[in-house]
């Protein structure tokens, strides 16, 4: 035991120790935090003067010149991030709520689909972490060639659809997983089945966070290139049907840098790509937080 | 048992429950009488809330649990009931008010909506009598599209009480309702006890002896043996069971002298 007052000896050294600690967190946050200031800054800088209302409103015209504007990226992109969105969303969420809501509690009563469970787990576990060109390959072998879908929106919808899913399954299940127990009990309590209890407690209280996983996925669809260069090809014709193929505003910043001498179009797309994801997010978000507080969690 | 007057509404006949391997609580045997306050006493660990949790079987939520015996509703066997129709016929309030993130109105009318109520005017009804049994209405009428997390602690849990009056239910669980609470609060709910009683069955868990001897009519005390099981010592009417116990357990406890 220390004496009292023992404490009282080294409170020098440790009030020290303390704002060394503080002084190193907050150098290590406003660094970050510069950083990327810096990497957005710039390219919105560099990217504003080629940014004129006719850029954003008329289609590329091709070429080593990198002529034209990017008006068939941006309704290509509008068009993939709304086909990956939907396809993977209903997938991806039911698969969250069966995991959570269903496999556990069916798994204590069979070893056989525990085992399912876990593998299932583990296998949406690895596929997050596969590089996105692997998914490209996938969706070129399966989608492309072998359903003969061609380059295509829906080709590269479904392989989108397959890059997002693990995000959007594992993001439900941390937001099924956040809400509180006793809200289920409550509800189960009063002669609620599981399903209602699901439907009209559970998840209501889980959708702000099912939100954020949404937001990650149309992220990942808007910046990915790899997986799109080769299941939507590279097309910049404007998209007429699901068969169509195009050109994302991340495959089109690809595109100009390396092909073409158009390195200030390059700028701005990548600034126009940048701002529109700030954007998104901050729409989402707002509404997931309206939603939240209306759920009143 | 003795002295039970009336109908019996719940009775257990050799029940017994494990955890796995584990021997919660030993053979149970007790008649737990129509409209009257009951209360089940006893330290911590002594398998009072797994006890009272067996009536709307919410304990086959928790992995592992085994039960052997017989429990009656109205002399039907529970475990051969629909769970989710045993679940309207026996509502339960939980030790930590657990109010759902949505409005006064939507928390009461959950469970009348869950069977299948559409009527907007009839669920309104439900939802002003519910809130009115739980002497909650007249401080949140004028307020009944606000959240329900928006609310104290006392009036949390009288919103859940009015949430389970709302499916009429013959028989109220509660374990634990005022141990969250503060005194002014927990008064507030020990009064509307004893005008529930009226219309429904009740069987209460509580830590507190003194809240016990004051709100109910029957009192079962359950003890640990040596081997951490529950067992029920004694069952009576409070005022027998408190004044004057058979068993010298019960008297320790009561009179305050275990650890």
């Amino acid at each position: 035991m220390n004496a009292p007052g023992s404490g009282r000896s080294n409170l020098g050294s440790r009030r020290l120790m303390q704002r060394i600690a503080f002084s190193l967190v907050w150098a290590a946050g406003s660094l970050s935090v510069l950083i990327l200031l810096i990497v957005v800054g710039y390219i919105v800088a560099k990217g504003l003067s080629s940014i004129t209302w006719q850029f954003i409103t008329t289609p590329p015209r091709g070429g080593i010149s990198g002529e034209g504007g990017i008006s068939t990226t941006i309704v290509a992109t509008l068009y993939l991030v709304v086909l990956t969105v939907g396809i993977a969303t209903p997938l991806g969420v039911g698969a969250g709520i069966y995991l959570v809501e269903y496999a556990e509690a069916m798994a204590r009563k069979s070893r056989i689909i525990r085992a399912v469970v876990s593998t299932a787990r583990f296998g949406v576990e690895t596929l997050a972490g596969v590089p996105s060109i692997i998914f490209g390959l996938f969706g070129y072998a399966l989608f492309v060639s072998s359903m003969h879908l061609g380059f295509s929106l829906l080709a590269a919808g479904l392989a989108g659809a397959c890059l997002i899913l693990p995000v959007v399954i594992r993001t439900t299940e941390e937001a099924l997983k956040a809400v509180p127990v006793s809200y289920r009990n409550g509800s189960l309590a009063l002669g609620a089945t599981r399903w209602q209890t699901t439907q009209k407690v559970v998840l209501p209280a889980a959708i702000p966070g099912i939100m954020t996983g949404i937001v990650l996925s149309v992220g990942r669809i808007v910046s990915e290139t790899a997986i799109f260069y080769v299941t939507l090809g590279g097309s910049y014709r404007m998209p007429t049907s699901l068969l169509s193929g195009g050109r994302t505003m991340a495959l089109h910043v690809y595109y100009l840098a390396m092909e073409t001498r158009a390195f200030d179009k390059a700028m701005g797309t990548a600034a126009i790509l940048v701002i529109s994801i700030i954007i998104i997010n901050a729409v989402i978000n707002l509404f997931s937080r309206k939603l939240s507080a209306r759920i009143g969690a | 048992m003795e002295e039970t007057t009336g109908a019996c509404r719940l009775r257990t006949i050799g029940y017994k429950l494990w955890y796995g391997d584990f021997c919660a609580l030993h053979e149970t045997t007790l008649d737990i009488p129509s409209n009257r306050i009951t209360a089940i006493i006893g330290p911590s660990g002594c398998g009072k809330s797994t006890f009272i949790r067996t009536f709307n079987r919410m304990n086959e939520l928790i992995p592992g649990v085994r039960v052997a015996g017989e429990v009656l509703l109205d002399g039907q066997d529970i475990f051969r009931l629909d769970v989710v129709e045993l679940r309207r016929l026996v509502g339960m309030v939980f030790q930590k008010p657990n109010p759902f993130p949505k409005t006064i109105f939507d928390n009461v009318a959950y469970g009348p909506r869950a069977h299948g109520l559409r009527d907007r005017n009839r669920l309104a009804e439900i939802v002003e009598k519910s809130l009115r049994s739980a002497a909650l209405w007249d401080e949140v009428k004028d307020d009944l599209s606000k959240s329900g997390l928006a609310l104290s602690g006392g009036q949390q849990q009288r919103l859940c009480i009015a949430r389970t009056l709302a499916v009429e239910p013959e028989v109220i669980l509660m374990d634990e309702p005022a141990s969250a609470l503060d005194p002014i609060a927990t008064l507030k709910i020990e009064e509307l006890l004893q005008t529930l009683k009226k219309d429904y069955t009740i069987v209460i868990v509580t830590h507190n002896m003194q809240q016990a001897a004051r709100v109910s009519d029957f009192t079962a005390f359950f003890m640990t043996d040596e081997n951490r099981s529950g067992h029920l010592i004694e069952y009576g009417p409070t005022s027998r069971v408190f004044t004057n116990p058979r068993e010298k357990t019960t008297e320790d406890y009561i009179s305050g002298r275990f650890s």
